[in-house]
């Protein structure tokens, strides 16, 4: 398919120049993203940071329509993983206090 | 060893993992360029096959069914593990934990995050249960849905009411409701033998219009199974854990 091809569709159809723009985007966003998680030195932060990272690869996989997946990662890269995390970040702390 | 020989061991094996990479790189198919046959066949005959038009989930639950089988039991599992690992042992006293520094200036749950919680709490189980019972029609599944159900329960641990967290969810019943979801998955699996067809095979009736909420047979019923499982699974694995990381304060409700 050329740059500008439409698709015959009964939805409006997003332009691909427009696609290929924010699917570029996103994976910039995505790869900042990856760094800050690691480049996070306080563990709670860090966890934040994975949440937000969650998010990110959640947008991610939309504009490469696979929402599936989005709501998968959503599901469990931004809420179910950091959950979990801060669990037992709590835990840890509790037993050093 | 030295520091200047580290670094050139280091610049060698990146440098190799490097050319390995972009090696591995060159032979990928184009993007957006699917090679194989599998993809468009399932494609073109999913809908019509299964009277399902969330193509992913017929994959899911019908074509790869035995597959996600397997990884539901991963969670089962994994939910089994930690309810084994922290149960309470014979001769075994249960404790709460003592708050060491108890003259510390404790914050209260704020009345704005309460609001937002609690109010956050009915829609959470609405598209929750949306998501689980819509794996025929539309882009959702059991997964999916379990996830955000399980979430709507630690939204009333965060509303600051553990209390009634551990009373929606009492242990025994989570783990009930945890395996019964994962035994139906692979006693509908059953079913199907019994009629004749393959393991797992859909064996129920289709429905008459392909992405009516009632069509799909198996498809719809084995994601609902998933979605009560995965729930379950989450509650009992956060409850477990919050249970050993709280100190429950007097006067916390």
């Amino acid at each position: 398919m050329t740059a500008g091809a439409l698709v015959i569709s009964p939805y409006t159809v997003t332009p691909l120049w427009l696609m290929a723009a924010l699917q570029v985007s996103v994976l910039i966003l995505v790869a900042a993203g990856a760094t800050a998680v690691v480049l996070a030195r306080n563990p709670t932060r860090q966890v934040i940071m994975v949440s937000i990272y969650g998010v990110l690869l959640a947008l991610l996989f939309m504009v490469f329509q696979a929402p599936d997946v989005t709501l998968s990662e959503l599901t469990v890269g931004a809420v179910a993983l950091p959950l979990l995390l801060l669990l037992a970040l709590a835990k840890v702390r509790r037993n050093e206090e | 060893m030295t520091s200047p020989q580290r670094r050139w061991i280091f610049l060698v094996a990146a440098a190799g993992m490097l050319a390995f990479y972009l090696w591995g790189l060159i032979g990928l198919p184009g993007f957006g360029h699917y090679p194989g046959p599998y993809g468009d066949i399932i494609n073109a005959v999913a809908v019509g096959q299964t009277h399902a038009t969330g193509v992913v989930s017929a994959v899911n639950f019908e074509y790869r069914g035995f597959d996600t089988l397997g990884e539901e039991f991963i969670l089962f599992t994994a939910a089994t593990g930690v309810a084994t690992v922290l149960r309470h042992l014979r001769e075994e006293r249960d404790t709460a934990a003592e708050d060491e520094s108890s003259d510390r200036q404790v914050p209260v749950t704020s009345d704005a995050v309460r609001m937002v919680t609690l109010a956050f709490i009915g829609p959470t189980l609405v598209v929750g249960w949306y998501l689980a019972t819509h794996a025929q029609t539309s882009p959702s599944g059991g997964f999916q849905g379990g996830v955000v159900l399980a979430t709507a329960f630690v939204l009333v641990y965060l509303a600051g009411q553990f209390i009634v967290f551990k009373r929606l969810s009492p242990v025994d019943l989570t783990d009930a409701v945890d395996a019964i979801g994962a035994g139906s998955f692979a006693v509908i699996g059953l079913a199907a033998l019994g009629t004749g067809a393959a393991y797992l095979a859909n064996f129920l009736p289709l429905g008459s219009s392909p992405g009516a909420v009632n069509s799909a047979g198996t498809i719809a019923l084995i994601s609902f199974c998933v979605g009560i499982e995965v729930a379950a699974a989450f509650v009992l694995i956060a409850g477990e854990l919050l249970e050993q990381t709280l100190i429950i304060r007097e006067g916390d409700r």
